[in-house]
């Protein structure tokens, strides 16, 4: 049989990808300058290169290579281009904490890229075994890279937590996956769904995916699977937290998408109720939790707790509908993750990280830019319109009423409301309250812009918010 | 009963119970020791399913390199058991409570009811002259190769990762430069200098 090369064509963003890791990885032994630039520069390339690609692939097709383990579908094509253009900010932010606090290595960059490629590979996965591996290529550079900081024994801490619980994750998952390919005999998704159809009872496809649910939730770190979550947020360096919590719930939602509906969606009725308990219990530990934190890093881990309730009512909806609120959900919260971190990495002082909410206090009158993109992160995330939180909040609430869920939009809003709380503390720290220091903010020229055009983001997508819901 | 169903019961009970060894040993060499044990089992079992490379294969990578290291690593750490029991009872009830509902839920799925051989018939036996070997390598470039490829990059991970978070350059370490020994010249070690010659 030959091999038809037209096959790599849809692959071509990730091939990119790869080749732009492995150039980075040797040409960043070779440059000597503390600041690695080249390397550096490299990175941003690669990732705006692939994500043109991506976006010049995109026709509205799904196409199916690699003896079907590989599928590109619009779908993928949103995911991946937002995955891609959100890591550049990433990057830029990072970069700027981490040469603060003097841990700017070559292996951030690597690992980083590594990590993007596995998601890429999760999001265009069309079989349980590429599926899993790309899950394993994103967690392995994770694990490395909350331990990042390795004379911090609470990185390290944390990097453990992570791992274990992380390992078992992903033995629940494998466990689930072998008792649906035992009830099925078929790994790939396509035949999966046509072997389920008429057996929605069956008990070891309910069994298998109950597990598959498990090792999902404790992806996304939804309670009751969340006791990693606020452990790594605080241990690991905020760069590296900034990574982990904007990124892989993208991935983590392609991930949902093609097991439980590409896969399993004639399970359908089984797997509602799964994630309507597991939405309900995120967004009420998660926002009641989060008032009582001091920490802001443990605070915007309990906020990415309630936003994964979110997240999973759009699913849960199973409405074509509902799946676009989801995907537009998670890309915006992405956005939003990755500025709150951004504002946290510029408030940060040589070799000392800002994590307490008092040391907000009086953002204002220290540096009025960043109050403002803190100010306008904050209202998106809490869903104060105008801003994209709101109508990303909409949209799903639209979703589920739509499907005749009305109960549970109701609690959504509830919770929302309670949230709102700890969201708009920060904002009055910022605005209203005095510094408790004369500390100067420093902050790099190319951080401060990515950041003030992160912040009006949220709002232009906020006035706009067809733009990017015409691409989902 | 014929002699393979009797080989596969020896071979599975000897596997529990090295297993429930591995867990209740005290020494952790032993229960390295037992786990070897456990591996062993495991080949035959895959043996007598008729995968014999995937047989050789766990014996050669987790008994022969794997479980070596493992031993290594257990003798080069001083593990405090007194430490790592601390806390044991008072998780016990919580941890046999959840235990027991997983054993009834796995006891109802798992069994002849749902996977008998009347729901999935056993293989054909193959042919003497079969080789599984071939046949795994011929999937794994074709029809497994994406796949095939990932796990490629997860390997080169896995060497970035372990290099990034244990090297540490270490200026004040004094050490040899062979290609800066063979290139010395006089002049980098004897200094000549001029001087009025005295009376």
């Amino acid at each position: 049989m030959a091999f038809d090369t037209t096959q790599l064509i849809p692959l071509l963003p990730e091939i990119i990808l790869l080749v732009g890791v492995s150039l980075v990885l040797v040409i960043d032994l070779m440059v000597t300058d503390k600041e690695r630039t080249w390397p550096f520069m490299l990175t941003l390339f690669t990732l705006l290169a692939a994500g043109c690609t991506t976006v010049m692939l995109a026709d509205g097709t799904t196409q199916v290579v690699f003896d079907g383990t590989y599928i590109r579908d619009p779908m993928s094509d949103i995911l991946k281009a937002s995955l891609l253009f959100l890591a550049v900010p990433v990057f830029i932010y990072a970069r700027e904490g981490l040469m603060k606090s003097g841990q700017w290595r070559g292996e951030f960059m690597t690992l980083t890229l590594f990590a993007i490629l596995g998601m890429m590979v999760m999001i265009s996965s069309n079989g349980f075994i590429s599926l899993y591996l790309g899950l394993e290529l994103l967690s392995l550079c994770l694990y490395a890279l909350v331990a990042f900081n390795r004379d911090s024994s609470k990185s390290a801490e944390a990097a453990m937590k992570y791992f274990i619980l992380g390992a078992l994750a992903s033995g629940l998952l494998l466990y689930g996956i072998s008792m649906l390919y035992g009830a099925t005999g078929k790994l790939d998704f396509p035949s999966i769904a046509q072997a389920v159809v008429g057996k929605e009872s069956d008990i070891v496809l309910v069994f298998g995916l109950v597990f598959v649910v498990i090792g999902l939730a404790f992806k996304f770190g939804a309670v009751p699977f969340h006791m990693w979550v606020p452990d790594v947020y605080d241990g690991a360096t905020t760069p590296v937290t900034l990574l982990v919590g904007s990124l892989p719930k993208i991935a983590a939602l392609g991930l949902a998408m093609r097991i439980l509906v590409d896969g399993l969606g004639e399970l359908q009725e089984s797997w509602q109720m799964m994630l309507i308990i597991l939405a309900l219990l995120s967004m009420a530990l998660g926002n009641l939790v989060a008032i009582a934190q001091e920490n802001i890093k443990r605070m915007l881990a309990y906020s990415t707790i309630s936003h994964v309730g979110f997240i999973f009512l759009g699913i849960l909806a199973g409405s074509d509908e509902g799946y676009r609120a989801a995907i537009f959900y998670v890309i915006a919260y992405a956005a939003m993750a990755a500025g709150a971190f951004g504002v946290l990495i510029a408030l940060d002082r040589k070799g000392l990280e800002v994590d307490q909410l008092h040391q907000l206090k009086g953002l204002n009158e220290k540096h009025p830019w960043l109050a403002g993109t803190m100010l306008l992160l904050m209202f998106s995330m809490a869903g104060v319109p105008p801003t994209v939180g709101f109508f990303a909040k909409l949209f799903v609430l639209e979703a589920i009423v739509s499907v005749g869920l009305t109960w549970l939009a109701l609690v959504a809003v509830f919770f929302s409301i309670i949230g709102a709380f700890y969201y708009i503390r920060v904002v009055k720290h910022v605005y209203f309250d005095k510094p408790t220091d004369d500390v100067e903010v420093e902050v790099g020229g190319a951080a401060q812009v990515m950041l003030a055009i992160n912040g009006l983001a949220m709002l232009a997508l906020g006035l706009f918010p067809a733009i990017l819901m015409n691409l989902i | 009963m014929s002699v393979e169903k009797f080989l596969f019961y020896v071979f599975a009970a000897m596997l529990i119970f090295a297993s429930v060894m591995v867990i209740t040993r005290r020494n952790p060499v032993h229960s390295v020791l037992f786990l070897v044990l456990a591996f062993f089992n495991a080949a035959a079992l895959w043996m007598l399913a008729e995968a014999e490379f995937l047989a050789i294969a766990l014996v050669l990578v987790y008994v022969g390199a794997v479980m070596v290291l493992f031993l290594f690593v257990v003798m080069m750490l001083d593990i405090d058991l007194s430490e790592m029991r601390a806390g044991f009872m008072k998780y016990l009830p919580l941890g046999i409570g959840i235990s027991a509902v997983m054993v009834v839920e796995l006891l109802m799925v798992v069994g002849p009811a749902y996977f008998g051989l009347d729901k999935y018939a056993a293989p054909a036996a193959k042919a003497a002259d079969y080789s599984n070997t071939e046949a795994l390598g011929t999937l794994l470039y074709t029809e497994y190769l994406y796949p095939f490829e990932i796990a490629a990059v997860i390997l080169l991970v896995a060497i970035i990762a372990a290099i990034s978070l244990t090297l540490r350059k270490r200026p004040e370490t004094k050490y040899q430069d062979p290609s800066k020994q063979v290139t010395v010249k006089k002049e980098h070690r004897l200094r000549v200098i001029k001087m009025e010659a005295e009376e």
